[in-house]
């Protein structure tokens, strides 16, 4: 298409027939600059084509067979099965059993008793493959919700709670830092750096640094909590209990990463103009009013691409779940990264760590392009 | 009654100290214009009048109050910037109304100012728009409509037309003029265009190096300049300027022998000066004529010739070996590389001392019949 639209300008060129000569030098010197471009995008262009390209696509190709990490046999076409694996969600209802008069079993607490949900399952061949994923009671009745691999949809959710509780966090904090060293003072500079520090030091070591500050007995922070609550607070298992597991990941990365949507947003601010300050202080706007109808506003577009790059970033957590907790407790910080490596890699299935992958990126892809149309029509508007 | 004043006003930036004691007296109503080089700080004076800067001495009275301690929005003054500062993400409308909003004024009553002001400035088809869908011309008229809405006691304009185009420049200039007019308030407006300066201003205020070096009307300025300086600075283009010799003192007179030997004998306020000293004689481009029938005379040498159709300006050095300009009627013959003898009337031209003090006596617009450049080139 682009090669096309050149050749027809250098045929009106050189249809000039004084500067038929011209034409053709012009049209060689462009020649040889497209061939200097290709040249020089080669090394990146290789490099992305086999360390993303690439590999995505066996990825994609891979989920469609039973290939295993390493196996003697040779790998088979299998269709559709590990996507079946991956997405099958059921669901059932089981009545309470009852007494031979009808009366509903209780065990000693007083709860209606149900058959065993294993039984159930291994009794109906439509069930086939299905675990409880979750169940909940209600009245005289249970419901059930099955699916085929329900550590994939527990890392799923997971990893949703994980995006939506540190993507605002992250960068509110990054906008707040950012904020605060925004300032013509002296040594300002050293505070940006020790701000953006986290950023450069590797995950695994912050990981390691931070399991050490989450330690139920010998952690910092329970010590802290403590002393400053004078013994009420406390101790907490930050990383050992299932409930503060995910939010003490997500308060670390948060730290850990705000750095550099830090630095993206000091850049938005300082293209703020100062006059738009200056005005609005005639008008009489306090400091407040001016973040709200200046600063922000100003940030509009550096808000969108940070919220759009640190969404996709978020949703790969996987170095901090892998160091820290392992997926646990009770698979709580699980998440859809962590599984697929597990799945893949630990447990050998690399089929069906693809087909985790290509879903994943599907999901991750669906959302950036939501998140992108939602932000165009707030433009539009 | 909105005066304005300005007293022993000292700025310091850390040691720097750039407003060196200011005293100024505006009065109710008046144009003030504040003109001068780059960096001579009439845009720091106008930002201090404002609020945007804090006063490190001196006092600042509007309409008799002390408002040096007040917060810039509460001094009862409307500011419009040299890049307009409008919120890119509201409309013209609520751009105009925001300073209402904040002083939690009620939405009719805001509503009913913000049309008033588009009224008076012909906004009303733009009032839904955003800055960024208007044109040069525009920006700028909300941008005053904004400081209309809030009618402020004193009016702060600083460069406001230096982003337009020349034309629209001139425009512009009309209706500020006109808008000065039609409301009655006190304005002041930095500029580093003399012709603004002296189109718009009842009052200018030449700044140099963070001092006054003169105020007074335009025609004051043109006519009797306080020092080399300000001589220089007003007037487009600028004066010439000849260094002289004193061959004689009288009283009230000097001789002076001019760069080609020519002598004249000048009225001048003589105290102080002895033969031998230097002093400057300064004659504007548009005084001198394009014959030899005046009282002083000069040969030059032509090098460039402008024609701008009403006027043309000519470059030339005279026998002294120095730059000369000459402003002569549209119609002037005078071509490059002629050698010509032009004159002047020594009762146009200015004398400065030796520190660039004006020695020349005092001149009264009506009592300077002299010839015009216009007449002097269909002569």
């Amino acid at each position: 298409m682009h090669s096309s639209i050149n050749e027809t300008k250098s045929v009106g060129l050189s249809a000039d027939a004084a500067g038929a000569g011209r034409a053709t030098d012009f049209r060689q010197a462009r020649r040889r600059e497209r061939r200097y471009g290709y040249l020089l995008s080669f090394p990146a262009l290789l490099g992305l084509f086999m360390f993303l390209v690439l590999p995505f696509l066996m990825a994609v190709g891979m989920s469609f067979t039973d290939q295993r990490l390493l196996s003697p046999n040779a790998a088979e076409w299998v269709g559709l099965r590990n996507y079946e694996r991956l997405l099958s969600v059921d669901w059932l209802v089981q009545e309470a059993e009852r007494s031979d008069l009808g009366e509903v079993v209780r065990d000693a607490g007083g709860e209606p008793e149900f058959p065993s949900l294993r039984t159930v399952l291994r009794g109906d061949p439509a069930y086939r493959e299905y675990r409880e994923f979750t169940s909940w009671q209600w009245g005289e009745k249970r419901y059930v919700l099955l699916a085929k691999d329900p550590r994939f949809i527990q890392s799923f959710l997971n990893t949703l709670l994980f995006v939506m509780l540190v993507v605002p966090l992250q960068c509110g904090l990054a906008l707040g830092l950012a904020l605060l060293i925004n300032r013509q003072l002296r040594g300002i500079s050293v505070f940006r750096a020790i701000f953006f520090s986290p950023v450069v030091t590797s995950i695994v070591v912050v990981s390691i640094v931070w399991t050490f500050l989450y330690h139920r007995d010998v952690g910092v922070l329970n010590h802290y909590l403590q002393a400053l609550t004078f013994g009420l607070v406390g101790p907490i298992d930050w990383l050992g209990d299932s409930d503060w597991a995910m939010p003490s990941i997500v308060i670390m990365s948060a730290w850990q990463a705000c750095g550099v949507q830090m630095l993206i947003f000091l850049a938005g601010l300082q293209g703020i103009s100062q006059d738009l300050y200056e005005a609005a202080e005639l008008d009489g706007a306090g400091r407040w009013s001016q973040f709200w109808h200046i600063t922000l506003p100003g940030l509009r577009n550096t808000m969108v691409f940070v919220i759009l790059s640190t969404t996709v970033q978020a949703f790969g957590l996987f170095t901090q779940v892998d160091v820290m907790t392992g997926g646990g407790p009770q698979g709580s910080t699980s998440t859809v990264m962590f599984h697929a490596v597990a799945k893949g890699f630990r447990e050998q299935d690399i089929a069906y760590g693809s087909a985790i992958s290509v879903v994943f990126f599907l999901v991750i892809l669906l959302i950036a392009l939501l998140q992108k149309k939602f932000f165009d029509a707030r433009e539009a508007k | 009654m909105a005066d304005l004043q300005l007293e022993g006003v000292v700025k310091r930036f850390g040691e720097v100290q750039t407003i060196h004691g200011i005293d100024l007296d505006v009065t109710h109503g008046e144009f003030v214009v504040f003109v001068g080089p780059s960096g001579c700080g009439k845009s720091t004076l106008l930002r201090l009048i404002a609020g945007l800067e804090e006063l490190s001495e001196g006092d600042i009275r509007i309409g008799g109050e002390s408002v040096a301690h007040l917060p810039a929005a509460q001094r009862g003054v409307a500011m419009v910037f040299q890049s307009y500062a409008l919120y890119p993400h509201m409309t013209v409308r609520e751009n105009m109304g925001f300073g209402l909003r904040m002083a939690k004024f009620d939405k009719a009553e805001i509503d009913r100012r913000v049309e008033e002001a588009a009224a008076i400035l012909k906004l009303e088809p733009l009032l839904e728009r955003r800055p960024k869908a208007l044109s040069g011309g525009q920006r700028q008229r909300v941008a005053i409509g904004r400081t209309i809405v809030r009618n402020p006691k004193v009016f702060l304009f600083d460069e406001p037309l230096s982003n337009l185009d020349a034309e629209l420049r001139v425009q512009m200039r009309v209706e500020i003029a006109k808008l000065h007019a039609a409301l009655g308030n006190t304005m002041v407006y930095v500029t580093h265009d003399q012709v603004e300066a002296m189109t718009m201003a009842d009052k200018i205020v030449v700044l140099r190096d963070g001092r006054i070096e003169q105020v007074g009307s335009p025609l004051e300025l043109y006519l009797n300049p306080v020092n080399e300086f300000v001589a220089g600075f007003i007037g487009s283009p600028r004066m010439n300027f000849f260094e002289c010799r004193v061959l004689d003192v009288a009283d009230d007179r000097l001789r002076l022998e001019l760069p080609g030997d020519e002598r004249i004998d000048m009225p001048a306020d003589a105290t102080g000066l002895r033969s031998g000293d230097r002093v400057t004689l300064g004659i504007r481009p548009e005084h001198i004529l394009e014959h030899d029938r005046a009282d002083i005379r000069l040969a030059i040498d032509v090098e460039v010739v402008e024609h701008l159709g009403g006027s043309t300006f000519v470059y030339a050095r005279h026998i002294g070996g120095d730059a000369i300009t000459l402003q002569v009627g549209g119609l002037s013959d005078i071509q490059p590389k002629d050698h010509r003898r032009v004159s002047f009337s020594r009762q146009i031209c200015q004398l400065f001392d030796g520190d660039g003090r004006n020695i020349s006596p005092h001149k009264v617009p009506g009592e300077l019949k002299d010839e015009e450049p216009g007449q002097a080139a269909t002569a």
